[in-house]
């Protein structure tokens, strides 16, 4: 019997067939921040494990930085710009919120009229915008989504104050999500995702100055106890084991709470030779940009391979947070 | 319900696994930041793992009160 609507065929299942990053030229060390308040290299090394970051230029925007990165994921996939479809920014630092930056990126970058939209689930929002990609590809909706996170935080930085401008920085990282054509080359496994609203305002946007404030404890609290439960879950909806993970791209919030979590994670059967995302040092906090910087940066290097079992877990403001296991392209 | 030189003991283990500290160095009249160096980071997370082996909450703000040691192993005793 048929039903009332025809519906789009549907995909056997998601991969990821494209990658691509970009962060601005521009380093601030940590003795650069030293000389502009009461701070100094040791104690950011210590409390956050970052040694430098890097900060745009006032005329670089948000949609510049996710422009880059799509344009070179694209090209990364073998794809022409107009094969895809549906683009989908993670951010939660757009300078206005109206228009949205997903349709002004496309543009830019050529993709003719996809559906674009931003998404919001800050720290989170990589893993959630690439759940929703490879949910939209399976079910037909969706050929080729390029999904971006991508963050210009130094706007909404307190300058003056070292609880949070020591953490925060700019970038954007990219992946394009395409159709595997079997179930053997399905490479991203499901989603699992969630929120907690009773702590919205552990990391919020102040509105007397609309700068960017965090309760530091209270959420180093929360993802060094709530985020390794995450990414078993993960584990375990895709059918795998913690031995069978390769690689480990937390957000990079904080490399003693990247640290934390791994540890966890060993406890409960990861492997000692499971490579950790280390790309904060280098890169700062970027919230919904840091996984795929980190994903993009550890395939130039060599740290992860075509085909290594990859597993991503994003959390932050909200509070939210996602993951999924993935292969890398 | 373990007794104090239990609970001593325990948290002495805890923050040997979470700040590398000696275990033999961690005694009542030391003070977590100025004797034993510990960050309020790793201060949570000697928390975190002292509400799991005692059974106890410790909030944020009261784990700002325990300065000593023997701060600690006294808010555990009363509250496990």
């Amino acid at each position: 019997m048929t039903g009332r609507f025809t519906l789009a065929p549907t995909a056997p299942g998601a991969r990821i067939i494209g990658l691509g990053s970009t962060q601005p030229e521009n380093v601030v060390t940590n003795d650069d921040l030293a000389a502009r308040m009461d701070t100094n290299d040791q104690w950011i090394r210590e409390r956050v494990g970052i040694q430098s970051r890097r900060i745009a230029e006032q005329g670089t925007s948000l949609v510049d930085m996710a422009s880059e990165a799509g344009e070179l994921a694209v090209k990364d996939a073998g794809l022409n710009p107009a094969d895809v479809d549906t683009v989908i920014l993670a951010t939660c630092t757009m300078p206005n919120p109206i228009p949205n930056g997903a349709a002004q990126t496309a543009e830019r970058i050529g993709i003719p009229a996809p559906g674009a939209f931003d998404l919001n689930a800050a720290c989170a929002g990589f893993c959630y915008a690439m759940g929703n990609a490879a949910d939209l590809v399976r079910a037909g909706s969706a050929r080729n989504v390029l999904v971006i996170g991508a963050e210009k935080l130094s706007d909404w930085v307190d300058w003056t104050d070292r609880s949070t401008a020591i953490i925060f920085a700019d970038g954007a990282g990219a992946a394009v999500v395409g159709a595997a054509p079997d179930a053997e080359s399905v490479g991203i496994g499901p989603l699992t995702w969630g929120s907690a609203g009773d702590m919205a305002q552990a990391i919020h946007i102040k509105s007397d100055n609309n700068m960017l404030h965090q309760e530091g404890q209270a959420v180093f609290r929360w993802a060094t106890t709530k985020i390794a439960p995450v990414a078993l879950r993960a584990i375990e909806l895709a059918g795998l084991t913690p031995a069978d993970i390769d690689v480990f791209i937390p957000h990079q919030a904080n490399l003693r709470i990247v640290e934390a979590v791994a540890k966890r994670l060993r406890k409960e059967g990861a492997r000692e030779d499971m490579r950790v995302a280390d790309d904060i040092v280098h890169s700062g906090n970027t919230s919904s940009a840091s996984i795929p910087l980190a994903l993009d940066h550890m395939r130039r290097d060599g740290r992860v391979r075509s085909g290594e079992t990859v597993l991503l877990v994003g959390f932050g403001a909200g509070l939210s947070y996602a993951g999924q296991v993935v292969v890398c392209p | 319900m373990a007794d104090n030189k239990e609970i001593l003991a325990g948290l002495a283990e805890i923050v040997d696994e979470v700040a590398g500290i000696d275990a033999a160095e961690v005694s009542a009249d030391k003070s977590f930041v100025d004797d034993l160096d510990i960050d309020s980071l790793s201060m949570v997370e000697i928390a975190v793992q002292a509400e799991d082996k005692f059974g106890v909450k410790i909030p944020d703000d009261q784990l700002a009160e325990l300065k000593t040691v023997g701060d600690a192993v006294d808010y555990i005793a009363k509250n496990q």
